[in-house]
């Protein structure tokens, strides 16, 4: 028990006490996830909102790789980044492994069907009515697709959610691409496991702090842009 | 119908649009972006080191090597990866890695053999240590050497754990397992696969034994229910070398600022440190700076 109380205690002293490498990592952690997260949703919006909105051959299929991805699991990820960006690989000559981009390019690609998956889902449902409805009232093909989005506001928050949550919260892959290098690559989650193997319990539990105030931040953020969006509709 | 069929196709070509310009800012924001993060101008250079992990997490890279590197060579940029040697060495075979830190001297040897390498130097030694619980049922205390001292574990079949991840460590135990006449198999002989705090972690939690590196056990040593129990005989001898990576095998290796780092470590102020590191927070030193064994049994033995 005092293990963990005083691991608590001195967790607290280093984040009060302006302990600048854990910011430090802790910034690292936001903005990787965070520059990941805003290329999935601009890509994996629109891509997801073109997938329920359209029929052509082989829809079936790529809505069924979409899904999966959505589950792909984030060490096999980071293992297919890692192969493609490694030094003898086929775009090694980038010198992206090991790299804070590496980092995101993993993230991306664990949070894009994340996304593209839950808005597609999202837009499927929205009825055929309301989109006559909305073409009926004259709206021109920006204004249109705005509308529709508005409607599926709230599954889109969630998909955000998800997605960030999904990334922030990943050790297996960005261990992998990123190699968890002290002031270059260390994120939350790999700083967590490194700073747990050499036994500097309070550390890590200061780190864990700090990731799940964002993780759980994040979400209260979202959670009350989506219900202020609840009272007015 | 007419306008439903409208709304669907502007919406969706719109979107389609939308992808695509997305996508086209990103291919021509992602170099800029790349640019401003490895620096503004100088393009730096990069030396990527894979080492063992006890030299990692033992803080000597990190106190000790990197900012001597740093006054020798302030335009390269270093990655260290803590990978365990066996790892290490599969990075250097395929030309992954410029510089090597590496503590198994037969995979060594075997890997100098292939021309994967074009320099090896010992750097530093120390002793690995059987660690176990306080109460010492196998007897170990007692042996002579640390054969005799893993026949004793097996004979009573207690506990051990090992790491099983081809890591100098482990390489080093299965020596000292041939050693003893011991095939070590059954329930009494727990594989990890992880690095050396986590199987520290779990021998102390299973109050087994284990083969640990002093600086890795030392630095865990607050935090674990294991105590040191047999060293300093020649046969847990550990020594720790600098691999350079063959530049003429693998064009990508940056073979100069590998050059760099190997001087860094064997000169006399770099040996100088490893002698001295640790001595303020544990009370005795975790490396012994290589003084004249080139050519001694230890390192080149394959």
């Amino acid at each position: 028990m005092d293990l963990i109380w005083n691991g608590i205690v001195e967790a607290l002293r280093l984040l009060f006490g302006g302990d600048g490498s854990i910011y430090e990592i802790a910034w690292r952690s936001l903005w990787i996830s965070g520059l990941a997260l805003v290329i999935a949703v601009t890509v994996g919006v629109p891509l997801g909102a073109a997938l329920a909105l359209n029929e052509f051959g082989g829809r079936r299929v790529v809505v069924a790789v979409t899904n999966t991805g959505m589950a792909a699991p984030p060490v096999v990820v980071g293992l297919l980044v890692s192969l493609f960006l490694t030094r003898n690989g086929p775009v090694g000559d980038l010198r992206w492994l090991y790299t804070p981009w590496a980092m995101v390019i993993a993230q991306v690609v664990i949070a894009l069907p994340i996304v593209m998956g839950l808005s597609l889902a999202a837009m499927q449902q929205i009825d055929v009515g309301m989109r006559q409805q909305i073409a009926a009232l004259g709206a021109g093909r920006l204004q249109g697709f705005v509308l529709l989005l508005r409607e599926i506001k709230v599954a889109l928050l969630a998909a955000v959610m998800a997605a960030f949550g999904g990334v922030i919260s990943e050790v297996g892959a960005v261990m992998m691409v990123g190699g968890n290098i002290e002031g270059q690559t260390q994120v939350l989650t790999t700083a967590i496991v490194q700073e747990t193997r050499i036994g500097r319990w309070s550390v890590a539990i200061a780190l864990s702090i700090i990731l799940m105030v964002l993780a759980f931040g994040a979400n209260f953020a979202m959670t009350v842009v989506q219900q202020q969006g609840r009272r007015r509709a | 119908m007419m306008s439903a069929q409208h709304a669907r196709g502007s919406a969706f070509r719109l979107s389609l649009a939308f992808t695509a310009a997305a996508l086209i800012g990103l291919v021509v924001l992602l170099p800029v972006l790349a640019g401003c993060g490895s620096g503004s101008a100088v393009k730096r250079d990069q030396l990527i080191v894979a080492t063992t992990t006890s030299l990692k997490d033992s803080g000597l890279i990190d106190n000790v090597v990197l900012p001597l590197f740093a006054k020798a060579a302030p335009n390269v940029t270093v990655k260290v990866l803590a990978v365990g040697s066996g790892e290490a060495m599969a990075m250097g075979a395929s030309g992954e890695a410029d510089v090597l830190f590496v503590h198994s001297p037969a995979d060594e040897a075997v890997f100098m053999a292939a021309g994967n390498g074009t320099l090896r130097l010992p750097v530093a030694t120390n002793h690995f240590v059987i660690v176990g619980p306080g109460g010492d049922p196998a007897g170990v205390k007692r042996a002579a050497s640390a054969a005799e001292a893993f026949a004793a574990i097996a004979k009573r079949a207690a506990t051990f754990v090992t790491r099983g991840d081809e890591s100098g460590t482990n390489k080093k135990e299965l020596k000292i397992w041939a050693a003893a006449g011991v095939q070590p198999a059954g329930a009494w002989y727990v594989k990890t696969g992880q690095g050396m705090g986590e199987t520290l972690r779990i021998a102390s939690e299973k109050q087994g034994y284990t083969l640990t590196d002093l600086a890795t056990f030392l630095s865990l040593k607050d935090t674990l229910d294991l105590v040191p129990l047999f060293t300093g005989s020649q046969d847990l001898k550990n020594v720790y070398s600098v691999i350079i990576v063959n530049q003429d095998k693998f064009p990508k290796v940056n073979a100069a600022a590998a050059e760099q780092m190997a001087q860094v470590l064997v000169s006399a102020a770099g040996q100088k440190a490893i002698g001295a590191y640790g001595v303020d927070k544990y009370g005795k030193q975790l490396f012994t700076p290589f003084a004249g064994a080139l050519g001694s049994e230890e390192f080149a033995t394959p």
